[in-house]
């Protein structure tokens, strides 16, 4: 099972993000900063992948959606919260329809802040997933030995 | 400063259709339609223009009357009309796509809604 | 006569990098009707008038959308400094427009890429983006943001552009225009994007007008529509022309932005060759009273902030009318006729910016 640390897939959503974070993780993808050398495919399917980025607060209507992508991917999973909405709800945490950071629906493992969030953390963020990842594979072919 | 041409005309719900299938013939287009909420009663501005000299025409309505669609008219109207109903719970009659309030789903409904008049009940008694 | 099946588009969808639905009625593979849902991104940023100051509100107006964000928070000082009569210093009218035609360049190359990626034709995708991030490199340089500058206030700018970065700035932009042109020229003559792009999703001149489309998405129809010709900020004094093309299809559309990136540069060019000197901000005395509609050309099109205010430190209404939303109804008629597998593209071709449209 080391193909996961050798190549993680990542599934994007947006929150209720204003875009900022969302083409700052895009930008990742292309040749300046280049997350596909470490064997990062983006992916648009949630049962292809390992790696959940969601951007922006949680609002009434995207809550099901993040909800449900996230039960849809198999484990292990772990999640990267993008940017200060993500983690806290940011400038809009005040706002009538937003609920809060992504840690409200579904468990974080990795929080980047910023807004928007820099390439530079956002690499540094999903690195660190990375090795997250690996311990709850770990985790799980113990639990699976016994 | 460079001051963009605005002019606004105040009419009353009953003309808006009439005035606004004026503008339609004259060639004008829907700019925009947005609403302010001023405490008792809300404001509704529709923009039209034909280059960069912007007309709009205000309406002042209350909570539960009825607006006419102008979607008729402007066929592109529903998106503001269809905004109107769900953040401000006023009524848009006619309209050519009706979205039942599904349009944009809120936490809260309708949050732009004027507040409910309250009265403030003395110790011991009833609100006169 | 065939069967209807309804097939749901959105909002988690591969090619798309933000939320919308459509609801697409189909007739075999052809789109007979689509109708769409927003309000996966609404987030009621313009209740949160009540809770900041006029001045602190700059920074969430600015944060309306990640893409076109400097322009917005122009076009809402802006609306404020129309009610309060400042009069801002031409030096920082001048600094506002270069930095809002850099948002342009990178707004642009950035729908480029995307467009390019909807087609299936990855290597355009990572050039247009390789170019966008030299553009990103200058604005970091001159404001501390990439895509969130927070430079703009209201009265003026938040920090000055030296000469000589200016100079280095036109220098920068000499140097990576043969590469914009040779992405351009791709865009016009490549056999691929023509035969994806040519011919779909046509909007005729008079449709456009009707539905109220604006920005690439009418001029790419040959309507002469753009807010820069009334001479906002420092557009009057450098002498601006809109880029129309005629006949109303994806390609069309395309053309503008990819012709909209070298005049951008051009605008640049002569703004910098015309820099007045002086002072970069006007004090602000007292609170707002009135109301004013500000309208400018963002990169997706005409967006108007309207503002109303009763001389109290909080303003009583801000309300923002975006490009995007106002180009949903042409996008609902483009989709009409065409095949299920050309919606990513289409859909693309209207720039939806769904963070601008539903705030």
């Amino acid at each position: 099972m080391s193909y996961i640390t050798k190549s993680p897939w990542i599934i994007h959503y947006d929150g209720s993000s204003c875009n900022g974070c969302d083409i700052e993780v895009l930008a990742c993808l292309t040749p300046l900063y280049d997350l596909e050398r470490f064997g990062i495919v983006n992916t648009g399917n949630p049962k292809h992948a390992d790696v959940f980025l969601v951007t922006g607060g949680i609002n009434e209507q995207s809550r099901e959606v993040v909800k449900n992508t996230y039960d849809q991917m198999p484990d292990p999973k772990v999640v990267v919260a993008i940017g200060i909405c993500a983690t806290t709800g940011g400038v809009f945490r005040e706002c009538y329809n937003i609920m809060g950071g992504v840690d409200k629906v579904i468990p974080v493992d990795v929080y980047v802040p910023g807004c928007a969030a820099r390439p530079e953390s956002i690499i540094d963020g999903v690195v660190r997933a990375l090795g997250i990842l690996e311990e709850k594979r770990t985790k799980m072919t113990e639990k699976g030995g016994k | 400063m460079n001051e963009q041409k605005h002019t606004v005309i105040e009419i009353a719900v009953t003309d808006l259709l009439k005035k606004a299938e004026e503008y339609h013939t004259k060639g004008h287009r829907l700019v925009q339609i947005g609403c302010t909420p001023l405490g008792d009663r809300y404001e509704i501005n529709y923009t039209f223009t034909t280059a960069w000299d912007f007309e709009s025409l205000r309406i002042t309505v209350h909570d539960g009357d009825e607006i006419p669609s102008i979607s008729g008219t402007y066929w592109g109207a529903f998106i503001y009309e269809n905004e109107i109903h769900d953040l401000f719970g006023l009524s848009v009659t006619d309209m050519n796509i009706d979205f039942q309030g599904h349009l944009i789903e809120t936490r809260v409904p309708t949050p732009f809604k004027n507040p409910p008049k309250v009265t403030i009940v003395s110790k011991g008694g009833d609100a006169q | 006569m065939s069967n209807q099946i309804v097939v749901p588009f959105g909002p988690q969808h591969p090619v798309l990098p933000e939320p919308i639905h459509l609801d697409l009625v189909l007739e075999d593979e052809r789109v007979v009707e689509a109708v769409p849902t927003i309000g996966y991104v609404h987030r009621g940023l313009e209740k949160l008038v009540e809770k900041r100051d006029f001045k602190d509100y700059v920074l969430i107006a600015e944060r309306i959308c990640g893409i076109c964000s400097f322009t917005h928070s122009v076009t809402y000082c802006n609306a404020i400094e129309h009610i309060m009569g400042i009069e801002v210093p031409p030096r920082a009218q001048f600094i506002r427009t270069i930095w809002m035609e850099y948002s342009r360049m990178h707004s642009h190359l950035l729908w480029l890429g995307l467009t390019a990626d909807a087609m299936g034709f990855e290597n355009l995708f990572m050039n247009a983006w390789r170019l966008r991030e030299e553009i990103l490199d200058d604005m970091e340089a001159t404001t501390g943001g990439r895509v969130i500058q927070g430079s703009s206030k209201v009265g003026g700018i938040r920090l000055d552009i030296p000469d000589e970065k200016l100079g280095e700035m036109v220098d920068h932009l000499k140097s990576i225009r043969p590469l914009l042109e040779e992405s351009n020229r791709i865009f016009t003559h490549d056999q691929t994007v023509r035969h994806r792009m040519r011919g779909l999703g046509v909007l005729s001149k008079e449709e456009a007008w009707d539905l109220g489309a604006v920005g690439p998405t009418a001029r790419g129809s040959g309507c002469d529509m753009d807010v820069r010709s009334t001479g906002y900020s420092a557009y009057g004094e450098l002498g601006f022309k809109p880029i129309t093309f005629p006949h109303g299809d994806c390609l069309d559309r395309c053309l503008v932005r990819s012709e909209e990136v070298l005049a951008a540069v051009d605008l640049v060019e002569r703004a910098v060759a015309k820099m007045p000197d002086g002072p970069i901000e006007e004090k602000v005395k007292g609170n707002p009273d009135g109301e004013y509609f500000a309208f400018s050309e963002q990169p997706r099109g005409e967006c108007m902030h309207y503002v109303k205010a009763n001389g109290k430190k909080n303003i009583v209404r801000h309300r923002v009318r975006t490009p995007t939303f106002t180009n949903i109804p042409p996008l609902v008629k483009m989709l009409a006729g065409i095949e299920l597998a050309d919606v990513p593209v289409v859909v693309l071709t209207i720039d939806p910016c769904i963070g601008c449209a539903e705030r």
